[in-house]
Protein backbone atom coordinates (compact mmCIF):
# COMPACT_ATOMS: atom_id res chain seq x y z
CA UNK A 1 0.00 0.00 0.00
CA UNK A 2 1.48 3.11 -1.26
CA UNK A 3 0.48 6.66 0.43
CA UNK A 4 1.07 9.95 -1.12
CA UNK A 5 2.75 11.41 2.69
CA UNK A 6 5.56 8.86 1.83
CA UNK A 7 6.98 11.01 -0.85
CA UNK A 8 6.24 14.22 0.23
CA UNK A 9 8.60 16.34 1.40
CA UNK A 10 9.38 17.38 5.28
CA UNK A 11 8.99 21.25 4.39
CA UNK A 12 7.98 22.97 1.72
CA UNK A 13 10.28 23.29 -1.59
CA UNK A 14 8.08 25.00 -3.95
CA UNK A 15 9.71 28.11 -4.05
CA UNK A 16 12.85 29.37 -6.17
CA UNK A 17 16.42 28.65 -4.32
CA UNK A 18 17.93 30.40 -1.70
CA UNK A 19 21.29 31.54 -2.44
CA UNK A 20 24.73 33.88 -1.26
CA UNK A 21 26.15 35.40 -3.64
CA UNK A 22 29.71 37.26 -3.18
CA UNK A 23 31.63 38.69 -6.43
CA UNK A 24 31.35 35.89 -8.91
CA UNK A 25 30.93 33.27 -6.58
CA UNK A 26 27.12 31.62 -5.75
CA UNK A 27 26.24 29.02 -3.46
CA UNK A 28 23.08 27.74 -1.72
CA UNK A 29 21.90 28.16 1.71
CA UNK A 30 21.82 24.63 2.08
CA UNK A 31 24.91 23.80 0.47
CA UNK A 32 26.78 26.74 2.46
CA UNK A 33 24.88 25.40 5.80
CA UNK A 34 27.02 21.40 4.45
CA UNK A 35 30.11 23.11 4.36
CA UNK A 36 29.97 25.17 7.85
CA UNK A 37 29.28 21.93 9.05
CA UNK A 38 32.37 20.08 7.40
CA UNK A 39 34.48 23.07 8.52
CA UNK A 40 33.21 22.32 11.81
CA UNK A 41 33.56 18.58 12.27
CA UNK A 42 37.15 19.25 10.91
CA UNK A 43 37.70 21.42 13.67
CA UNK A 44 36.17 19.30 16.59
CA UNK A 45 38.45 16.36 15.01
CA UNK A 46 41.55 18.11 15.86
CA UNK A 47 40.53 19.36 19.00
CA UNK A 48 38.27 16.92 20.92
CA UNK A 49 40.34 14.29 22.59
CA UNK A 50 40.55 10.50 20.97
CA UNK A 51 38.44 8.28 23.95
CA UNK A 52 40.46 6.10 25.92
CA UNK A 53 43.40 7.52 25.03
CA UNK A 54 46.20 8.65 27.36
CA UNK A 55 49.03 11.59 25.95
CA UNK A 56 50.84 10.14 29.05
CA UNK A 57 51.59 6.44 27.14
CA UNK A 58 53.07 8.22 24.52
CA UNK B 1 58.31 -30.23 -13.44
CA UNK B 2 61.38 -29.09 -11.84
CA UNK B 3 61.99 -26.80 -9.35
CA UNK B 4 63.02 -24.36 -11.79
CA UNK B 5 60.39 -24.21 -13.58
CA UNK B 6 57.86 -24.06 -10.86
CA UNK B 7 59.97 -21.01 -9.87
CA UNK B 8 59.30 -19.01 -13.06
CA UNK B 9 55.91 -19.71 -13.08
CA UNK B 10 54.03 -16.53 -13.04
CA UNK B 11 51.50 -18.24 -9.89
CA UNK B 12 54.61 -18.58 -8.09
CA UNK B 13 56.28 -15.36 -9.03
CA UNK B 14 52.61 -13.21 -8.15
CA UNK B 15 52.37 -15.14 -5.10
CA UNK B 16 55.68 -14.26 -3.71
CA UNK B 17 55.23 -11.14 -5.03
CA UNK B 18 51.94 -10.51 -3.32
CA UNK B 19 53.18 -12.19 0.13
CA UNK B 20 56.22 -10.45 0.55
CA UNK B 21 54.32 -6.67 -0.15
CA UNK B 22 51.17 -7.44 2.12
CA UNK B 23 52.06 -10.05 4.31
CA UNK B 24 48.95 -10.84 6.73
CA UNK B 25 50.68 -8.33 9.91
CA UNK B 26 50.55 -5.54 7.50
CA UNK B 27 47.06 -6.23 5.86
CA UNK B 28 45.40 -6.84 9.14
CA UNK B 29 47.91 -5.14 12.07
CA UNK B 30 47.60 -5.81 15.64
CA UNK B 31 48.35 -2.32 16.77
CA UNK B 32 48.75 1.14 15.07
CA UNK B 33 50.86 3.72 16.00
CA UNK B 34 49.80 6.60 19.04
CA UNK B 35 49.10 9.50 16.76
CA UNK B 36 46.83 7.28 15.03
CA UNK B 37 44.38 7.56 18.07
CA UNK B 38 42.86 11.11 16.59
CA UNK B 39 39.14 11.90 15.41
CA UNK B 40 40.67 13.17 12.22
CA UNK B 41 41.56 9.24 11.46
CA UNK B 42 38.38 8.30 11.60
CA UNK B 43 37.17 10.19 8.64
CA UNK B 44 38.80 7.64 6.15
CA UNK B 45 36.79 4.60 7.73
CA UNK B 46 34.15 6.72 7.56
CA UNK B 47 33.97 6.87 4.20
CA UNK B 48 34.81 3.47 3.61
CA UNK B 49 31.38 2.56 5.79
CA UNK B 50 29.55 5.33 3.73
CA UNK B 51 30.48 3.62 1.00
CA UNK B 52 29.64 -0.13 1.56
CA UNK B 53 25.99 1.43 2.20
CA UNK B 54 26.05 3.51 -1.29
CA UNK B 55 27.34 -0.22 -3.11
CA UNK B 56 24.81 -2.19 -0.33
CA UNK B 57 21.33 -0.37 -1.37
CA UNK B 58 22.44 0.56 -5.29
CA UNK B 59 22.12 -2.98 -5.23
CA UNK B 60 19.01 -3.46 -4.47
CA UNK B 61 18.01 -0.42 -6.29
CA UNK B 62 19.50 -2.36 -8.99
CA UNK B 63 17.61 -5.04 -8.76
CA UNK B 64 14.26 -3.55 -8.38
CA UNK B 65 15.00 -1.09 -11.22
CA UNK B 66 15.31 2.98 -11.60
CA UNK B 67 11.91 3.47 -11.15
CA UNK B 68 10.84 1.21 -7.87
CA UNK B 69 11.38 4.17 -5.98
CA UNK B 70 8.50 5.68 -7.85
CA UNK B 71 5.73 3.26 -6.70
CA UNK B 72 7.04 1.97 -3.50
CA UNK B 73 7.53 3.15 -0.06
CA UNK B 74 9.98 0.53 0.83
CA UNK B 75 11.35 1.61 -2.59
CA UNK B 76 11.33 5.08 -1.61
CA UNK B 77 13.26 4.46 1.86
CA UNK B 78 16.03 2.47 -0.08
CA UNK B 79 16.56 5.18 -2.91
CA UNK B 80 16.67 7.90 0.29
CA UNK B 81 19.59 5.73 1.92
CA UNK B 82 21.33 5.37 -1.07
CA UNK B 83 21.12 9.18 -1.62
CA UNK B 84 21.76 9.97 2.36
CA UNK B 85 24.85 7.68 2.18
CA UNK B 86 26.12 9.18 -0.33
CA UNK B 87 26.03 12.43 1.62
CA UNK B 88 27.95 10.91 4.04
CA UNK B 89 30.39 9.36 1.77
CA UNK B 90 31.02 12.54 0.50
CA UNK B 91 31.11 14.95 4.00
CA UNK B 92 33.37 12.07 5.65
CA UNK B 93 35.90 12.13 2.35
CA UNK B 94 36.07 15.90 2.00
CA UNK B 95 37.31 15.70 6.07
CA UNK B 96 39.60 13.06 5.21
CA UNK B 97 41.22 15.04 2.34
CA UNK B 98 41.63 18.49 4.13
CA UNK B 99 42.95 16.20 6.93
CA UNK B 100 45.49 14.48 4.43
CA UNK B 101 46.45 17.37 3.28
CA UNK B 102 47.32 19.47 6.47
CA UNK B 103 49.69 16.29 6.85
CA UNK B 104 51.23 16.33 3.79
CA UNK B 105 50.11 12.63 3.91
CA UNK B 106 52.25 11.82 0.49
CA UNK B 107 55.48 12.09 2.16
CA UNK B 108 57.35 8.85 2.54
CA UNK B 109 56.66 7.17 -0.57
CA UNK B 110 52.78 7.73 -0.27
CA UNK B 111 52.33 9.75 -3.30
CA UNK B 112 50.31 6.93 -4.87
CA UNK B 113 48.93 7.05 -2.21
CA UNK B 114 47.73 10.45 -2.29
CA UNK B 115 47.33 10.60 -6.44
CA UNK B 116 44.15 7.26 -5.86
CA UNK B 117 42.74 9.41 -2.78
CA UNK B 118 42.21 12.00 -5.29
CA UNK B 119 41.45 10.37 -8.32
CA UNK B 120 38.72 8.18 -6.71
CA UNK B 121 37.73 11.56 -5.19
CA UNK B 122 36.91 13.17 -8.88
CA UNK B 123 35.54 9.75 -10.06
CA UNK B 124 33.21 9.67 -7.55
CA UNK B 125 32.08 12.80 -8.36
CA UNK B 126 31.08 11.53 -11.57
CA UNK B 127 29.43 8.77 -9.91
CA UNK B 128 27.14 11.23 -8.13
CA UNK B 129 26.21 13.25 -11.53
CA UNK B 130 24.93 10.51 -13.67
CA UNK B 131 23.11 9.46 -10.21
CA UNK B 132 21.47 12.56 -10.19
CA UNK B 133 20.47 12.00 -13.91
CA UNK B 134 19.46 8.77 -13.24
CA UNK B 135 16.65 9.42 -11.12
CA UNK B 136 13.78 9.29 -13.58
CA UNK B 137 12.04 12.55 -13.02
CA UNK B 138 12.30 15.94 -13.48
CA UNK B 139 14.87 16.87 -11.53
CA UNK B 140 16.96 14.54 -13.43
CA UNK B 141 16.01 15.92 -16.49
CA UNK B 142 16.23 19.44 -15.42
CA UNK B 143 20.19 18.50 -14.32
CA UNK B 144 20.78 17.10 -17.84
CA UNK B 145 19.49 20.02 -19.46
CA UNK B 146 21.52 22.59 -17.81
CA UNK B 147 24.84 20.05 -18.13
CA UNK B 148 24.52 19.32 -21.27
CA UNK B 149 25.95 22.50 -23.15
CA UNK B 150 28.83 22.67 -20.49
CA UNK B 151 29.92 19.23 -21.53
CA UNK B 152 29.23 19.65 -25.01
CA UNK B 153 31.27 22.71 -24.97
CA UNK B 154 34.31 19.85 -24.02
CA UNK B 155 33.52 17.76 -27.16
CA UNK B 156 33.27 15.16 -24.81
CA UNK B 157 29.29 15.27 -25.24
CA UNK B 158 29.66 13.05 -28.57
CA UNK B 159 30.53 9.76 -26.48
CA UNK B 160 28.91 10.98 -23.43
CA UNK B 161 25.46 12.35 -23.92
CA UNK B 162 23.80 13.18 -20.51
CA UNK B 163 20.42 13.43 -22.07
CA UNK B 164 20.79 9.56 -22.83
CA UNK B 165 18.90 8.29 -19.51
CA UNK B 166 20.13 4.67 -20.34
CA UNK B 167 23.67 5.50 -20.83
CA UNK B 168 24.22 7.56 -17.57
CA UNK B 169 22.30 4.32 -15.98
CA UNK B 170 25.25 2.12 -17.08
CA UNK B 171 28.10 4.53 -16.06
CA UNK B 172 26.42 4.79 -12.63
CA UNK B 173 25.54 1.59 -11.90
CA UNK B 174 28.78 0.03 -14.17
CA UNK B 175 31.76 1.89 -15.22
CA UNK B 176 31.87 4.42 -12.35
CA UNK B 177 31.38 2.35 -9.51
CA UNK B 178 34.21 -0.35 -10.99
CA UNK B 179 36.74 2.34 -11.21
CA UNK B 180 35.94 3.70 -8.20
CA UNK B 181 35.62 0.41 -5.87
CA UNK B 182 39.09 -0.47 -7.73
CA UNK B 183 40.72 2.59 -6.89
CA UNK B 184 39.56 2.64 -3.41
CA UNK B 185 40.96 -1.27 -3.00
CA UNK B 186 44.33 0.09 -4.15
CA UNK B 187 44.07 2.89 -1.66
CA UNK B 188 43.22 0.83 1.03
CA UNK B 189 45.98 -1.67 -0.23
CA UNK B 190 48.71 1.59 -0.36
CA UNK B 191 47.62 2.38 3.22
CA UNK B 192 48.28 -1.18 4.43
CA UNK B 193 51.99 -1.61 2.51
CA UNK B 194 52.87 2.03 3.56
CA UNK B 195 51.44 2.73 6.69
CA UNK B 196 49.79 6.00 8.13
CA UNK B 197 51.95 9.10 7.82
CA UNK B 198 53.72 10.13 10.81
CA UNK B 199 52.99 13.69 12.10
CA UNK B 200 55.63 15.83 11.15
CA UNK B 201 57.19 16.45 14.50
CA UNK B 202 57.62 12.39 14.73
CA UNK B 203 59.70 12.73 11.05
CA UNK B 204 62.41 15.66 12.44
CA UNK B 205 62.69 13.56 15.04
CA UNK B 206 64.08 10.69 13.07
CA UNK B 207 66.19 12.67 11.20
CA UNK B 208 67.68 14.15 14.65
CA UNK B 209 68.41 10.67 15.55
Amino acid sequence: MVHPEQFAALFNLSHPGHFISWGVLQVSYGNAVVIVLMVAAFVAALLIPFPGHDKEDK
Amino acid sequence: MTDLQIERQWTTRLRKRVEGTFPPEKMLPDTQPSYVASWIYVFGVLTLAALVMVIATGCLLAIMGPTWWHVSGVGHFINSTHLWSVEVFFFAMVIHLWGKYFMAAWRGGRSMTWVTGAVTFLTSIGAAFTGYLSQTNFDGQWIATQAKDGINATGAGSVFNVLNLGQMLMWHIILLPLVALGLTVGHVLLVRKRGVVPPFADVSEKVSA
